[in-house]
């Protein structure tokens, strides 16, 4: 249960298309990630998905069933929103019973249900308090307790981490995760942070302007990466091009040395993380580049260095911005 | 946190206003307490300590029982229409469509027609028997019998004039609350399966519950004073509140005791009315 199917999906708001026609198979008990930067139509594919915006043409299909034109509510799926869209006035029990009592469940269900939500969420002692009273954590398990409580087939995400802080957003991911595999639930996740798609994902759909631009695993994407956006997308840091964007290597595919190498150049700023340095390099006519040295790099600023891409690992592009082999 | 010193400055900044208040609030409630314990009837020389005579005498006031039947009667169903039709209009209003600013300003207009205007625009041109508007709608579909407002319905005509006049307010008031729902909750709701009802009676009443605290309270405090529609449609003797009949004591009889006595009594009632109306709204909306 839970298989999402998009079929030739179009969204136009007049004269400005969002998407211009996407196709998706999102398989069950999928952990499923969109991921672009702002504006590239992901949350728009997500509503779509949800039943919220109408689609301009195209077909949605959930295990088999067409709900185009199906009211969000029908759909079986569950929505996680980006500021949590939790009823200010009504208690934390009472946001979470609200689907349920849409539902018209008997109120002994009702109260299972709630009671089992809590505990798995944490949320057993707040729940005669108001959303206000919450910080964003808690409120955040909230509106994942009001999602999980009707058992949907699907759950969808709206960059739902985008408001904790970074701590917080650690922890809320593993959750997430965990909880995935505990309801072994179909999950699409939407956000713009490459990081949490990576991690989370089982596939990613990377999104350009309203197309998807590619569709796989977090190392597919990672280690072959089909075009210069996808490859400059994923990973951090980014992606180095060089000889006019047609080939490109990672910072931590390019070895470093005071002697001798492909490529040299000039350290002009280093970052120390601990565990990995980043420099910052001048390349001469190749521009700047960023190497990822592990450790506590012995280079800083002003020192000379040579820099050879490891075997197999330089990226070809061709002028249209696709892959070559 | 305001420091002690900005405290002190902002004491300072407060005082004129403060003093303004006293003067123009409180000297004349304090006159009038004093006025309704005096015998003070501008027809007789007789004046003195008249002790609670006075509340005894507008109490007792053929016209007392009616009239405050009247003034709750009044307040009571301007509220509930002005509300719930105010609540309607917000919704409408806060659709998208074509020419909705225009219609937006239109709509706002009757609140700024003066009341003896509004009032003389309603007996004359709309209520008249003979040449109102209505009338001649009764006429058009063949009534031989038309309704003469003023004389078979004057508190229901009382009640239609003002409430003409209030609608806009609360329907501007609600709007604005309406602009401030999160739409996302919308959306939320939505996948929650609640349907436009559920949404309007879980969601959109309860986060108007406050604001229409707040046009309850005032349009309370103006509907208890309601005048001019009485007195410019002459239906006094049938319609009339305790603010007709206080104005009446004041004019007719020229006993400025007794009118006093009858503020107070006003006073106090105005307060009852709004603390009660105040409880029903903030336990049956706030959830």
């Amino acid at each position: 249960m839970g298989k999402i199917k998009l079929n030739k999906v179009r969204k136009a708001f007049g004269e400005a298309v969002i998407i211009p026609g996407a196709d998706l198979e999102i398989k069950e008990g999928e952990f499923i990630v969109f991921v672009g930067p702002s504006g590239c139509g992901k949350s728009t594919l997500l509503r779509l998905i949800a039943g919220l915006e109408d689609l301009t043409s195209g077909k949605i299909e959930i295990d088999g069933r067409d709900v185009t034109d199906t009211a969000p509510g029908s759909r079986g799926l569950a929505m996680v929103f980006q500021s949590y869209a939790l009823y200010p006035h009504m208690s934390v029990r009472n946001n979470i019973a609200f689907p349920l009592k849409m539902a018209k469940m008997p109120q002994t269900e009702i109260d299972a249900k709630i009671a089992k939500a809590a505990k798995t969420l944490n949320l057993t002692d707040y729940l005669d308090r108001k959303p206000g009273q919450l910080s964003g954590g808690q409120r955040q398990r909230v509106a994942i307790g009001r999602a999980i409580v009707r058992s949907p087939q699907g759950f969808l995400f709206d960059e739902p981490l985008s408001n904790l802080d970074a701590a917080l957003r650690v922890n809320m991911r593993l959750e997430i995760m965990q909880l995935h595999q505990d309801l072994k639930a179909t999950m699409v996740y939407v956000t713009h942070d490459q990081v949490e798609a990576m991690t989370m994902a089982d596939r990613i759909v990377v999104l350009n302007r309203g197309n998807i631009e590619q569709v796989g695993t977090p190392l597919e994407l990672y280690n072959k990466p089909n075009s210069l956006f996808v490859a400059g997308f994923i990973g951090s840091p980014k992606m180095n091009f060089v000889e006019g964007n047609t080939i490109g290597v990672r910072p931590e595919h390019l070895d470093i040395s005071d002697k001798k190498g492909e490529w040299q150049g000039t350290v002009k700023l280093s970052e120390h993380l601990g565990s990995d340095t980043f420099l910052h390099v001048d390349g001469g006519k190749r521009g700047q580049l960023t190497v990822r040295a592990t450790g506590e790099s012995q280079f800083g600023p002003g020192n000379k260095i040579w820099m050879t891409p490891q075997k197999g690992r330089l990226h070809h592009f061709d002028a249209q911005g696709r892959a070559t082999k | 946190m305001a420091t002690s010193h900005a405290q002190k400055v902002g004491r300072w900044a407060l005082a004129p206003s403060l003093a303004a208040l006293t003067v123009w609030a409180f000297v004349p409630l304090a006159i009038a307490i004093y006025f309704a314990f005096l015998r003070y009837n501008l027809q007789s020389d007789n004046t003195g300590w008249f002790g609670l005579n006075n509340f005894y005498y507008f109490v007792n006031d053929p016209y007392f029982y009616k009239d405050l039947f009247n003034t709750v009667a009044l307040v009571l169903s301007v509220l509930a229409i002005t509300i719930v039709g105010g609540t309607g209009l917000a919704i409408l209003l806060d659709q998208p469509f074509w020419g909705r600013g225009i219609v937006r300003v239109l709509m706002i207009s009757p609140f700024f027609i003066m009341p003896t205007v509004s009032s003389l625009v309603w007996k004359n041109l709309l209520m008249h028997p003979v040449f109102g508007l209505f009338a001649a709608i009764q006429r058009f579909f063949g009534a031989s019998h038309v309704l003469d407002w003023f004389g078979t319905v004057p508190l229901l005509s009382v009640i239609i004039i003002v409430s003409w006049q209030w609608l806009p307010y609360a329907a501007l008031i609600l709007l604005t609350a309406l602009q401030s729902l999160d739409l996302e909750q919308k959306d939320a709701s939505m996948m929650d399966g609640a349907g436009p009802v559920s949404f309007f009676r879980y969601i959109v009443l309860p986060h108007l519950s406050r604001p229409i605290t707040v046009v309850i309270l005032i349009e309370t405090i103006f509907l208890l004073n309601v005048f001019a529609e009485i007195k410019v449609t002459s239906v006094g003797g049938f319609a009339g509140n305790l603010t007709y009949l206080v104005a009446s004591q004041l004019n007719e009889a020229t006993d400025i005791g007794e009118a006093a006595a009858g503020g107070l009594i006003a006073v106090v009632l105005a307060n009852l009315v709004s603390i009660f109306l105040v409880r029903i709204v903030g336990k049956n909306l706030g959830t």
